[in-house]
């Protein structure tokens, strides 16, 4: 792609997607098709959560863009340059975390940094202590550092493998399924390096099956099911595509359903003592009218609000099934 | 060595980084994965325990043939029967080395090769680890060569370790002192050790076809025990298939069928041929099977 305007010292314009897929596919040699026509746009800057239930594909795009599997059509350019020709350029500028991290288990935890960095033509030895050190220190590992990397647990490993990704400063930061195997503290603890890596303007491309994981801290998001593109855009454009909830908390729903029917609710569904409906789009009526409608009725209401539409709903209403089913 | 650059530079413009407006690190960046790849496989309890077999072997044979000669008797029998040069083992502790290495290079020695260039890369494929030297980006090309390297060094390095512990047991069991060769002339020991520092550098590269072969199989597989046991199973067959006569005709294309032929470098005057044989097909072996792993690693589906 040469354009006539003057590009940043990046050597790419930086309007370029920081990763972009045309009509990407994958079909593995028994046929199955496990990536289908993918057409994938990474904004720089966002953190960009690819979403999809187990085996829908996403660990077969993230190799396919790592230059790891060859596609069998389709292309891709990842920081502004073709993949996988430009891998030698492209991937010393991005970290990487694929499927779960892969340890040298007779090998100290330092010394497993030590050997990826090495595997990195651009990796300065002169800088290499000090670099892996630091890297240790971002995911809170460094008093384990001497550890061999097979009396690590899940978690640490993890974490190891975050440092690896981290030995350099990236412009992309590719995160298969990063909370993998983490406590709640630990997941807590990389999604705040998350956070904090694209606030530096790492662009973050993270995969996960927690719906609210992607929620919690993307600013985009694809979806993917059954190796297709389902949907992609920000995260608040595709939960905005779900309506909100209507949600009554209440010993007598017979009671509330017929006063929300009567003041326009539509949808209305009990669940035990939860009443869900649907506000009207037009004209919808005023919540505290409503809230005031029930009481005077007689209707003894616990609580009462509205829910907003989740990720999870969306993708439901997108995918027309639930998000646990394995494709 | 290895300064060959992967494929996937030719054409491309190397864009300078945002990152890391530093100069870019020269040579000893580029040696770093030979470095990383030797040191991951000395330190590792499965390389020393191999050396320590290699290294027990000659000391066995030394005390062996002490116990057998102890009320003057000839090792051996004295007719020809047993390992080569049992019989000269008595008269000068240099020939210990010599039938160490025939000792050993049969089967210890290519079982060691076996499992070293046969884990190369299935080993890190089956572990993960492979996936990410990739993204590193280790190259495919570069971190093949040093694979390669890596294994060629342990080739030397196994028959170093045969041929010291030799060289130290038969120096305290047996004399020191002028030698006298297979054809009778005699040499003095400096000269001796000479010849045995030759004899080692032709073993080490009579394993290296046999090398090859194991890290063409290693990247066939994900799975490391598989490449070991496979090489090892060829080796053996292979050596089969050598010592079959109705066979005669294929023996000389065979990697271990000259194996032996390091007897030569003890007479005086040398005779080079089966030592000319021998390197010119493990450079054979190492071309072929070398160009195969290649041609295999930079196009496979690195799926594990």
């Amino acid at each position: 792609m040469h354009l006539s305007v003057p590009t940043t010292d990046a050597g790419a314009p930086q309007e370029e997607p920081a990763l972009v897929t045309r009509g990407l596919t994958k079909r593995y040699r028994g046929g199955q098709l496990a990536v289908d026509g993918l057409d994938l746009s990474v904004p720089r800057g966002s953190v960009f959560g690819f979403l999809g239930p187990n085996g829908s594909g996403k660990t077969t795009t993230i190799r396919m863009l790592m230059g790891l599997i060859a596609p069998s059509a389709g292309a891709m350019r990842v920081l502004g340059q073709p993949m996988p020709r430009a891998a030698r350029t492209v991937l010393p500028r991005v970290g990487a975390l694929i499927e779960g991290p892969a340890l040298y288990g007779f090998l100290s935890g330092w010394d497993n940094l030590v050997r990826f960095d090495s595997a990195d033509p651009d990796a300065d030895p002169g800088t290499r202590r000090e670099r892996v050190g630091h890297a240790l220190e971002r995911v809170g590992l460094t008093s384990a550092a001497g550890k061999k990397a097979r009396a690590y647990s899940l978690g640490m490993k993890q974490r190891l493998g975050l440092a690896a990704a981290l030995l350099q400063p990236r412009e992309l930061l590719v995160l298969d399924e990063p909370t993998n195997g983490l406590d709640p503290q630990g997941m807590r603890e990389i999604r705040a390096l998350v956070r904090e890596l694209a606030a530096d303007g790492t662009t973050v491309f993270l995969s996960s099956h927690l719906l609210d994981e992607i929620e919690h801290i993307c600013t985009h998001a694809a979806v993917m099911a059954r190796g297709r593109l389902v949907t992609q855009g920000t995260v608040a454009d595709l939960a905005a595509g779900v309506h909100s909830h209507l949600v009554v908390g209440t010993p007598d729903p017979e009671d509330a359903l017929r006063v929300l029917k009567e003041h326009g609710v539509l949808d209305l569904v009990a669940e035990g003592e939860r009443v869900l409906g649907q506000l009207p789009g037009e004209d919808p009526p005023d919540l505290a009218d409503l809230n005031a409608a029930l009481v005077r009725a007689g209707v003894r209401v616990r609580a009462f609000g509205t829910e907003r539409g989740s990720l999870e709903d969306a993708f439901v209403a997108l995918t027309g099934e639930g998000f646990d089913v394995a494709g | 060595m290895l300064r060959v650059d992967t494929e996937e530079r030719a054409g491309e413009v190397v864009t300078p980084r945002v990152a890391e407006p530093l100069a870019r690190p020269g040579r000893s960046g580029t040696l770093s994965l030979f470095w990383s790849e030797l040191g991951l496989t000395f330190r590792r309890w499965r390389t020393l325990a191999l050396f320590a077999i290699l290294a027990v072997i000659p000391v066995v044979v030394g005390i062996a043939v002490k116990i057998e000669t102890r009320d003057g008797g000839v090792a051996g029998g004295g007719d020809g029967e047993g390992p080569a040069f049992l019989s000269q083992v008595t008269n000068n502790s240099l020939f210990l080395v010599f039938t160490s290495l025939a000792v050993t290079l049969p089967f210890f020695l290519p079982m060691a090769i076996g499992v070293i260039a046969g884990d190369a890369v299935a080993g890190e494929a089956g572990v993960g680890t492979l996936r990410y030297l990739l993204v590193a980006p280790a190259g495919r090309s570069r971190l093949l060569l040093a694979k390669a390297n890596a294994t060629a060094v342990f080739c030397a390095a196994a028959v170093l370790v045969v041929s010291v512990s030799a060289l130290l047991t038969g120096m305290a069991l047996f004399p020191v002192g002028d030698v006298t060769l297979l054809s009778g002339s005699t040499i003095s020991f400096g000269d001796g050790l000479l010849r045995v520092l030759a004899v080692a550098g032709v073993v080490a590269a009579s394993l290296l076809g046999l090398a090859a072969i194991g890290l063409f199989i290693s990247t066939l597989t994900n799975s490391g025990i598989a490449a070991m046991a496979t090489t090892v199973g060829v080796m053996i067959t292979v050596q089969i298939l050598d010592a079959i006569p109705q066979l005669d005709m294929i023996h000389p294309y065979l990697f271990p069928h000259y194996w032996l032929g390091f007897v030569d470098l003890v007479r005086d005057p040398v005779i080079w041929d089966q030592v000319q044989d021998n390197l010119v097909l493990q450079a054979v072996y190492v071309a072929i099977f070398g160009s195969a792993a290649w041609a295999r690693f930079t196009t496979r589906d690195i799926s594990a």
